[in-house]
């Protein structure tokens, strides 16, 4: 079963059916902020909370396609991915961070006694620059960690444990005041974005209709990989890596652009949830966070690009529910759901449908 | 000379005190009819000049046990009642009330104290004493030490003596006697020297260039003691950390290198043993009180067969239905650490317990004036050394080592050869979280017991063991002590965080030549 499992199931179900589900999903998707819009006695008003909430799952849910993108396919499992998503939040809360202060320091800054930005805030208060950052920033740290990783061929484990080792160091450098991005407190308090006012109705709704943009983006993005020759060669990379080398191909370029990608499409995630959410600080980095994304991608299916979305619906949704209702039990429920998706359900929710649609 | 007026005020207040009614009554008498500030006096007069009849009163001050009655009578509290200071059999008139002493008095009586107890008679009172006195003489005991070094007849009472002259002729008005004391600083390791004779590089402070000279010198030489008390304490500490690193990643080790997967619960075995120990603790306060010194000892077995048992369940009920899908093996196991976590907590409470140190552990030895060496950290290295030679005569003097050693290098072959690879795995990861239930209760003699605390080793013995290599215990004492110490001498650098990713770009480097380890089991295998 080489074959990624979206593709089998959109050739067994039939194209119609597949474009049929995903339109009325994008169709609600971009509804749901309109509602938003709404005078708040309207009964169809769609509150702020539950915007937010919805656009911190859709966040979350690019993470996990960037994730199936290098675990499913590659068979790369990073458990450093929160690092990515928290680099680009960063870049972009840095542009927030200088807007909201004006021509004067970041509060924090003030706080410090500091007088001047550090080097590399130069030219942060550019939202074009900005935007740059949050592509650059997490890029080039994957590449260059990624160079020497698949240089020296780590693989399975180790590579899950570096990876996880690099995002604690992430997060011990960034919890430090001087490391000059608001220590454990990180980034809060925006104001505007672009100018206009942060917490604004119609503010909210844009970057809700970003954040459905950009997954849309990146779905149709994956989509077209897998089914390109390239997506083969790392299902083949994934499944016998000595065999591809044997047939000639050099997988470190392979490996190296799905990585970079990976990273680069957290990092968009991560922007733009930090002005939708309004705080970043580094806990987001923690090993904890980026584990749990490997839980949305294993729950929805590994290799299917849509799974790990549902999956990321599914354990975010879960989890708002629980926290409210049963806070003690939520690690319990966590915990479970490692064992029992690892144990009975190895091809996802995903496979579960399959399953259904063959009988 | 204002210096010599203040040096006779104690004397003169002496004599007016003398003149005052109470002043036949004895020391106790005027101490207690004194002011604060008269007490201050009359406690710096003892020190200058003191007399064996007068260490009882000084001792009783020390613990705060003086007390006056109505008629301002001094008594002392003995363990059965009252009795009168200044001898005889005198009653209190009414229930006495203890003196208070405020902090100033307290370290006047700790000098007074010391210089009483230069007139016992075993050498290592004396010393004692001569040591307090090096770090609090006042100007005013300057002839009773210099009374002290001529008469003491032992050569490390007289050394620690001349030191705290030393100390206060570094403001003799002759020149000479300030140098030789200035040498003589030269010849310690001890932090406080090193600010004394920093303050005499001044020339506002010290007028005299030779004096000024010297001291430069014996500060740079004191400056290289304190640099090896330093070093040696990084070193030491290094030492210690990797002990506690080896006993979190051996365990690790074995199992990572027999099945290939990683037990990402392996930390809340830690987290589990120190638990254990906790518990072993309870039940000796309740049931053996008496035996409570020797609860880590029993602690030991307990935690291992704890842990053991909990390993092998796992490895029965999860692990065995995840071969040969390492990365499937890693999340599960996550899933059962984040259960483990959560349980202890509800159980527990998510506020750390208290483990306390038994007798034997506390304290440590004095190797240099800036250098302790703790007993728990001495215990805990060569514990970590004793479980390795442990696991080494295990993994290579038995059958079952042998087996585990066969289907680690090649499970096919040895299962056609008739091993119970199945049983193998499962006593292999008791064993391997037995060891980490043994770390766990070294860790509570160290640290705080709390249901986060495997999550904090987790990291670093994996990278033990990606820098060790699997299939051998060598590798992994090997890198446990190296990373230990490099911790460690990075950390005062750089400072803790920075160090952390230093030595996690040095590891990722060194991967790239040694993919395998350090030490890497040969093989022609290739999937």
């Amino acid at each position: 079963m080489n074959q990624p499992i979206s593709l089998t199931l959109a050739q067994k179900a039939g194209p119609k059916l597949t474009l049929g589900i995903g339109a009325v999903v994008l169709a609600i998707l971009i509804i749901l902020p309109l509602l938003h819009l709404l005078p708040a006695d309207n009964s169809l008003q769609v509150s702020a909370y539950t915007l937010t909430l919805v656009g911190k799952i859709l966040c979350y849910a690019i993470v996990a396609l960037a994730l199936d993108l290098v675990w499913g396919y590659a068979g790369l499992l990073s458990l450093g991915h929160g690092l990515f998503f928290a680099l680009g939040g960063y870049a972009m809360g840095m542009y927030l961070m200088r807007e909201s202060a004006g021509d004067g320091l970041p509060a924090f800054m003030v706080f410090l006694s500091w007088t001047e930005l550090p080097w590399y805030w130069t030219g942060t208060q550019h939202f074009l620059w900005a935007l740059c950052l949050v592509v650059l920033a997490p890029g080039l740290l994957a590449l260059v960690f990624g160079f020497f990783a698949f240089r020296s061929r780590i693989k399975g484990v180790y590579f899950s444990i570096m990876t996880q080792a690099l995002t604690f160091a992430g997060m011990l450098l960034f919890f430090r005041n001087e490391t000059g991005f608001g220590g454990n407190n990180g980034f809060t308090n925006f104001r505007t974005i672009l100018g206009f006012d942060i917490t604004a109705q119609g503010t909210r709704t844009a970057l809700f209709l970003a954040i459905v943009a950009l997954l849309t983006c990146s779905l149709l993005l994956g989509w077209r990989l897998a089914k390109s020759k390239f997506g083969r060669v790392l299902t083949a990379l994934r499944d016998a890596e000595n065999r591809l080398m044997f047939c000639g191909y050099d997988p470190r370029g392979y490996k190296l652009f799905i990585w970079v990608l990976s990273a680069v499409l957290c990092g968009l995630a991560g922007a733009l949830y930090v002005p939708l959410v309004g705080i970043i600080n580094p806990s987001e980095m923690s090993p904890t966070n980026s584990i749990e994304a490997a839980v949305w991608v294993a729950l929805g299916g590994r290799g299917s690009l849509i799974g790990p979305i549902l999956g990321a619906g599914i354990v975010n949704g879960m989890k708002s529910w629980f926290t409210v209702a049963f806070p003690e039990y939520w690690l319990f429920a966590l915990g479970a759901l490692f064992i029992v998706v690892t144990l009975y359900l190895p091809k996802g929710v995903i496979g579960l449908l399959r399953k259904k649609g063959e009988q | 000379m204002p210096t010599a007026l203040l040096r006779l005020f104690p004397i003169f207040t002496l004599l007016l005190s003398l003149l005052a009614p109470h002043a036949q009554a004895g020391d106790a008498a005027d101490f207690v009819a004194a002011n604060p500030a008269k007490q201050a006096t009359l406690l710096e007069t003892w020190s200058a000049h003191p007399d064996a009849a007068r260490l009882p009163l000084i001792e009783a001050l020390q613990k705060g046990r003086l007390a006056s009655d109505s008629n301002k009578a001094p008594f002392i509290q003995t363990d059965t009642g009252w009795q009168a200071a200044e001898g005889g059999d005198a009653q209190p008139a009414s229930e006495p009330k203890k003196l208070p002493l405020n902090n100033r008095l307290r370290g006047l009586v700790g000098t007074a104290q010391a210089s009483h107890q230069l007139l016992a008679k075993e050498p290592a009172v004396r010393l004692a004493a001569a040591q307090q006195l090096q770090k609090s003489a006042k100007p005013a005991q300057l002839q009773l030490l210099n009374a002290r070094v001529a008469s003491e007849d032992d050569d490390a009472v007289r050394d620690a003596l001349s030191l705290a002259l030393a100390n206060l002729q570094l403001i003799d008005p002759d020149p000479a006697i300030r140098l030789a004391a200035v040498r003589l600083l030269g010849e310690t390791g001890d932090p406080l020297a090193r600010t004394r004779l920093e303050t005499l590089l001044d020339p506002a402070v010290e007028t005299d260039a030779g004096v000024r000279t010297a001291a430069e010198t014996s500060l740079a030489q004191v400056k290289r003691r304190l640099l090896m008390g330093e070093l040696l304490g990084q070193a030491f500490s290094g030492l210690s950390l990797g002990s506690i690193l080896l006993l979190a990643a051996l365990g690790l080790a074995i199992t990572f290198g027999l099945l290939g997967v990683i037990n990402m619960a392996h930390g809340e075995m830690l987290m589990l043993g120190a638990y254990s120990t906790y518990m072993v603790q309870i039940l000796f306060q309740r049931f053996a009180p008496d035996a409570l010194a020797l609860y880590p000892l029993v602690a030991l077995p307990v935690a291992f067969f704890v842990t053991a048992a909990i390993g092998m369940a796992l490895e029965r009920t999860v692990i065995r239905h995840l071969y040969g899908r390492p990365l499937e093996t890693l999340l599960a196991t996550w899933g059962i650490s984040l259960i483990l976590i959560q349980l202890v907590r509800v159980l527990f409470g998510a506020q750390n317990v208290e483990v306390a140190n038994p007798a034997w552990l506390s304290g440590g030895v004095q190797v240099l004036p800036n250098l302790v060496l703790p007993y728990s950290r001495m215990v805990i290295i060569g514990f970590a050394l004793f479980v390795v030679v442990l696991t080494w005569l295990l993994l290579n003097k038995t059958r079952l080592g042998l087996n585990v050693r066969a289907v680690t290098q090649n499970r096919n072959m040895a299962a056609c050869c008739g091993v119970p690879t199945g049983r193998v795995d499962m006593l292999a990861f008791g064993l391997g979280s037995g060891i980490a239930g043994l770390g766990g209760v070294a860790l509570s003699q160290i640290g705080n017991v709390g249901p986060d605390l495997g999550q904090s080793y987790i990291i670093d013995s994996f990278l033990v063991v990606v820098l060790g290599g699997v299939g051998q215990l060598a590798g992994s004492v090997m890198a446990a002590f190296g990373l230990g110490i490099a911790n460690k001498i990075l950390e005062p650098q750089i400072g803790a965080v920075l160090g952390k990713i230093l030595i996690l770009a040095l590891i990722i480097l060194f991967i790239q030549k040694r993919p395998q380890g350090l030490f890497a089991l040969k093989g022609r295998v290739i999937d």
